[in-house]
């Protein structure tokens, strides 16, 4: 199980990696998708199956679906890529870097403290909810207040557009694509 | 949704319906007798080609797939050099059948005719002509056309069937 | 050992069958959509024509397997590949019989999920490698579907889950002993069917398909065994489907007389053939009606669903 952790924390990072170097959004995206799956198998192998499930069936699943969807709707080509190129050089990167190596650092310092090894046990769905509930009960009502927003927001804007006739389905359509976006956000709340 | 749930019963039903389809290999189906399938060219009850090279049928087709050159023999019987039908072109409409004035070329109820080599596909007239009248047994176009042919088998004007006498202009009588 | 033999013997049998019962499925399919359409289907390789998908497997390999210059190379290999291991993985979790099954996962109900959920990618990446229109709208359409129909796909099940107190699906069954769970969930059991054929993008949902308006939607750059992997995708999806369907409604393999695993087969054969049937008499709807369908119907139709089964759970303590 130890073997599985630190591969897939290692394909995490390295997917991670790539997502920030990559030149094509839409390569980044995968690697992206890549890096969320690697962190399910983290989230497993810590003991935590619904936790990765949810992680795979909502962020690698959905969410990264509707960023998919919008890149393609973009259709960047070399042009885009050359921008790309343009925004790596040191100077836009040397900063984050630095602060990124500083949490690496800490995190290091943290696991020499106690060993690095965390006691595993089984958080189940059940365990899951009563936490969500009981303790966190004020945090999820105030994200679902949120989603909420952004659901009546989304329905707002397709709304407004559909009734000026030309380009109704368009609209209609994005707007959709707005409450597809909180669809399953909500089932996580 | 009740729409569809009926929909679904009765395609259902269908299932013990006979299938419509047949099997056509093994199962030949019935061709009427006035199919437009492959073109012929037929001859007459004596053996003659019917054909007299006029031209009709390559103008009367559509898709332009006849192509034929007229020759005369030493009768005076027209008949054509070469007669040739491009079947990759050909639409099978039966025009030709129709503008024929002699009836040569018929249109037969069969359309097996696949090819692997699409050249195979242009007829000549070895590969078009037939033994035998085709459609209509006792037709025969010089017995009935009022005009003179020699040699053997000739005939004068005014012998052909139900042809009267040519008329003398220099005769005084009607 | 005897039980890592056992786990193995599991494995390749199960995968072995369902490749071929997925490559038969399209024979099976053509058949009945004959019968059902007053004609015969394909009936001349073999008896009854049973060899036609070996003869059409043979074709598919012996095609010229073309990769359009330009596409996104790399994409358009991963794409046809990313459909079949996700299908096949998601049949990793179907609990087949008591002693059949590849894993019996404690979350192997969301696990599912995940999988049906991850396999949008090979649709819409596919889409969008081929780098052609009608590609990229059978993509674009796809991404849109799969993803309206996934969320309530998911919410349809938790009636299930409360019922029966579990995620893991040998539990499910096991709960279904006295009372199938297509009596009680009924409405649940509906949605699931609805969201499952949009999952397994089967008419009359298969818009990112739609070779009437699209050439071939997503696939239509796609030849030899990578449209072959496709196709297998889409059948094992079906297979998929319709054993999640018998696992979580119909009671698995329970049943009276019968060895488990002929009841097992004999249920999910005859949910393919319901499948199959859709495919006969269903005409495709229009893009905004499917989607209108999802959200305004089906969506509410499951909440509402999931707030009265909570409720009863709730109120006599089930």
């Amino acid at each position: 199980m130890e073997i599985t952790f630190y591969l897939s924390g290692a394909i995490a990072i390295a997917a991670t990696l790539m997502v920030i170097t990559g030149l094509s959004a839409v390569h980044a995206l995968l690697y992206l998708i890549v890096s969320l799956l690697a962190v399910a198998i983290v989230f497993f192998v810590l003991g935590a199956p619904f936790a990765a499930a949810l992680e795979v069936i909502i962020y690698a699943g959905a969410i990264m679906v509707l960023f998919v969807f919008v890149m393609m709707m973009l259709n960047l080509g070399k042009a885009a890529a050359a921008k790309e190129r343009d925004w790596l050089n040191p100077g836009m990167w040397v900063g984050p870097a630095i602060l990124a190596a500083l949490l690496l650092a800490e995190l290091l310092y943290i696991f020499a403290q106690d060993g690095g090894t965390s006691p595993t046990v089984v958080v189940d769905a059940k365990a899951v909810g009563i936490s969500l509930f009981g303790p966190y009960l004020l945090g999820v009502e105030l994200a679902s207040l949120l989603l909420l927003a952004g659901l009546v927001g989304a329905c707002h804007l397709g709304w407004h557009e559909e009734r000026e006739g030309d380009g109704a389905g368009l609209a209609r359509r994005s707007g959709q694509g707005g409450v597809v976006a909180d669809g399953p956000s909500r089932e996580n709340g | 949704m009740w729409n569809a749930l009926k929909t679904m019963w009765t395609i259902f039903l269908h299932m013990f319906h006979r299938p419509v389809t047949v099997q056509y290999p093994d199962e030949k189906p019935y061709i009427p007798p006035r199919w437009r399938g492959r073109i012929i060219l037929s001859r007459d009850p004596d053996g003659e080609e019917r054909c007299v090279a006029c031209y009709l049928c390559a103008a009367a087709c559509p898709v332009d797939c006849i192509a034929l050159q007229a020759t005369e023999d030493e009768h005076g019987r027209r008949y054509p050099e070469f007669f040739r039908i491009n079947f990759s072109r050909c639409i099978f409409c039966g025009y030709c059948e129709e503008a024929c004035p002699t009836d040569a070329i018929q249109l037969t109820s069969d359309f097996e005719m696949g090819e692997y080599d699409r050249k195979n596909l242009v007829y000549e007239k070895e590969d078009l002509l037939i033994d035998g009248p085709g459609k209509y047994p006792d037709y025969n176009f010089y017995r009935v056309a009022g005009l003179a042919i020699t040699g053997e088998g000739g005939k004068n004007k005014g012998e052909a069937e139900n042809e009267a006498p040519p008329v003398d202009l220099h005769h005084l009588l009607p | 050992m005897s039980e890592l033999a056992h786990t193995w013997t599991n494995v390749v049998v199960i995968l072995i069958f369902v490749f071929s019962f997925a490559a038969l499925l399209s024979w099976i399919e053509r058949r009945l959509l004959g019968v059902w359409q007053d004609r015969y289907g394909p009936n001349r390789v073999g008896p009854f024509g049973v060899l036609q998908s070996v003869a059409d497997a043979i074709k598919l390999l012996a095609k010229e397997d073309w990769i359009p210059p330009f596409a996104d190379k790399a994409l358009f290999v991963l794409a046809p590949a990313v459909i079949a291991i996700t299908t096949l993985l998601a049949f990793a979790v179907v609990p087949v019989a008591p002693g059949i099954g590849v894993v019996d996962l404690n979350i192997g109900l969301l696990f599912f999920l995940a999988m049906s959920s991850l396999g949008v990618y090979s649709i819409v990446l596919g889409g969008w490698a081929s780098n052609n229109k009608y590609s990229l709208l059978g993509g674009f359409r796809a991404a849109a579907q799969m993803l309206s129909y996934e969320v309530f796909m998911g919410l349809s099940l938790m009636g299930v889950v409360m019922l029966a107190g579990s995620f893991n699906l040998r539990d499910i069954v096991t709960a279904q002993e006295g009372l199938w769970f297509c009596i009680p969930q009924i409405l649940g059991l509906i949605t699931f069917t609805v969201a499952g054929i949009a999952e397994a993008r089967r008419l009359p949902f298969d818009l990112p398909e739609a070779e009437n308006e699209l050439v071939a939607g997503f696939h239509t750059e796609y030849s030899s065994m990578k449209f072959g992997l496709f196709f297998i995708g889409e059948y094992v999806g079906i297979i998929v489907i319709s054993a999640m369907m018998v696992t979580l409604f119909f009671g698995g393999w329970l049943g009276p007389l019968l060895p488990p695993l002929m009841w097992f087969l004999l249920k999910t054969s005859i949910i393919i053939g319901f499948f199959i049937l859709l495919r006969a008499s269903l005409p495709r709807p229009r893009y905004d009606q499917l989607m209108a369908y999802g959200w305004k119907v089906m969506l509410p139709l499951t909440l509402f669903n999931l707030l009265i089964t909570g409720a009863i759970v709730l109120a006599w303590g089930l």
